[in-house]
């Protein structure tokens, strides 16, 4: 019986900024494509992204940022997912980032970056059709 | 990762084995069942404390609080939240851990969110079975958070051997908030936000509730405030709690507890497989095709087919 499966995302905000209306936006729409939405609230760091995702068994992780601090906690978190072995999760992010910064955060393994103004079905069709489940 | 790893992984405290097979129980894939089985007899040691209430009353500060105070005293906790999913899309926002980031990188502290996917109660149908899962892998305490309860929101009577039930001051000037049937269900009853004026006299209604109240029984519910922001009061709902587990423990209502349980689990899934393998029998057939027809055109009747169909089934030798 696998028809009760569920696409659970993990929806973050690591790093000190509080700008967390996107990180909410994003995790309401993901809810009304039907998917199961952990979201932890603000301050998280990379240890503790990293162990609700695991603990909470999640498909996919969602991370925002818009203070600047990507290019050192995606990476770093990327870091400690494949130190934990884990790699069959998809990661991606959104918030304030960078054209030139993107090719360098996909070589660390995030999935796609999505950054202001993206339209929401287009968050929700990517994860659906890149989640491993 | 076959079934005997998954077994062998909870059994070692290895919790990336023991949120796969949750995961697992929550899709209700037969390797859960399988694993499940393997794993009952290692189960029945913690002791599992429900948390409802109204939405809002404060139940994932209380439980994060009352995990600090068990850590003070060296207890291992799991922690599963539960959440509606929407009836209309299936899915959820699980907002709970938002309160419990304290306690986000203790090793010795497991938190598991849960949406409903449907099942009406308070918890998830398969929360049960997460819990199992837990006590297998070896936590000391497990508690469980229902959905923001109203009057039907019952089902954790059924899984924890302690029950606490929410309220806050403030709502409703006679008992509104806690409504009859979680009034029922309580073990002990926790006045949150006693910083809120009110709570005194909170107590005090629900007290002369339980005055008038017509059971007969050996426990009164006691009655804790609290304030799950400052942590007043945690100390004194901790010995409460411990309070009525001797309580079970020497009246021997665990015990008892443990047989009902036992019993109305094992009733739950015969009437499940049974169930299920009826239908898998009958799905399509012409005959069963033909006796809906036939009930429709009221040319027989549902009582007089049930009986039939359920006699062929049980004396079937087929099976
Ligand atoms: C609103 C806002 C605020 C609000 C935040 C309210 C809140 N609770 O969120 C307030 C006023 C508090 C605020 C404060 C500050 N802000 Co401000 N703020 C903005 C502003 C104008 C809009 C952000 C927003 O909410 N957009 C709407 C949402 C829906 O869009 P979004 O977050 O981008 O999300 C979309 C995508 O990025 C993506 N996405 C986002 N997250 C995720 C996650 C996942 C998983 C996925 C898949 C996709 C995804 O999908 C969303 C939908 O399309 C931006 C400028 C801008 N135009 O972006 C500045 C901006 C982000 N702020 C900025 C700054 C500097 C600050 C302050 C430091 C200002 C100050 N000096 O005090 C403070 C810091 C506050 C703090 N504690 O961190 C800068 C950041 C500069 C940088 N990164 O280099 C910006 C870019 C303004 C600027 N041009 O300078 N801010
Ligand atoms: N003043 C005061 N606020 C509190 C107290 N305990 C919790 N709160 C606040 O009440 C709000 C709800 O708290 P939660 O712990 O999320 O309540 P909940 O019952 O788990 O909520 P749901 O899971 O959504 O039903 C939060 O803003 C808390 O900070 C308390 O003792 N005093
Ligand atoms: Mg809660």
């Amino acid at each position: 019986m696998s028809s009760s499966k569920k696409i659970r995302v993990l929806v973050a905000k690591p790093g000190l900024d509080g700008h967390d209306r996107g990180a909410k936006i994003v995790a309401r729409a993901l809810r009304d494509a039907g998917m199961e939405v952990i979201y932890t609230g603000l301050r998280q760091t990379p240890e503790m992204v990293v162990r609700a995702a695991m603990d909470e068994g999640v498909h996919c992780i969602g991370l925002s940022i818009l203070s600047g601090a990507h290019n050192a906690l995606f990476p770093k978190i990327m870091e400690l997912l494949k130190a934990e072995g884990v790699d069959d999760v998809l990661v991606v992010g959104g918030g304030i980032i960078p054209e030139d910064d993107i090719p360098g955060l996909k070589e660390a393994g995030i999935g796609e970056i999505f950054g202001p103004g993206t339209p929401l079905d287009e968050i929700v069709e990517y994860i659906r059709n890149n989640v491993k489940i | 990762m076959s079934v005997t790893d998954l077994v062998e992984g909870v059994l070692s405290q290895k919790r990336r084995y023991l949120a796969r097979l949750i995961s697992l129980i929550e899709d209700e894939d037969n390797h859960a069942l399988e694993a499940l089985s393997l794993l009952y007899k290692h189960t029945g040691r913690s002791h599992i404390i429900g948390v409802t209430g109204p939405p809002g009353s404060g139940k994932s500060s209380l439980v994060t609080k009352l995990t600090a105070e068990f850590r003070k005293r060296s207890k291992t906790i799991g922690i599963v939240c539960v959440d509606p999913s929407s009836p209309f899309t299936g899915g959820a926002l699980l907002g709970d851990r938002i309160r419990m980031q304290e306690h986000s990188l203790d090793d010795d502290v497991f938190v598991r969110s849960m949406g409903t996917r449907g099942h009406l109660g308070g918890l998830a149908r398969t929360t049960s079975d997460a819990v199992k899962a837990i006590d297998a892998f070896g936590k000391d305490i497990i508690f469980v958070e229902t959905v923001g309860a109203g009057q039907s929101e019952v089902e954790v009577v059924d899984v924890a051997h302690t029950v606490l039930v929410t309220d806050v001051p403030g709502s409703g000037d006679d008992i509104q908030a806690i409504k009859a049937g979680i009034m029922e269900i309580a073990d002990i009853f926790v006045v949150n936000k006693s910083d809120l004026p009110g709570a005194d006299k909170k107590a005090t209604e629900i007290n002369a509730m339980l005055d008038i109240d017509p059971r007969e029984r050996t426990w009164r519910p006691p009655v804790v405030l609290t304030n799950s922001r400052t942590g007043d009061g945690i100390p004194e709902l901790v010995e409460t709690i411990l309070a009525h587990l001797k309580h079970l423990k020497e009246t021997g209502l665990w015990k008892m507890k443990g047989l009902q349980r036992s019993r109305d689990e094992l009733q739950e899934l015969m009437k499940y497989k049974l169930t299920k393998e009826l239908s898998q029998k009958l799905q399509g057939k012409p005959e069963y095709e033909k006796a809906i027809e036939l009930i429709a055109k009221r040319e027989t009747d549902p009582y007089t087919v049930a009986e039939k169909l359920i006699a062929e089934f049980l004396f079937s030798e087929s099976r």
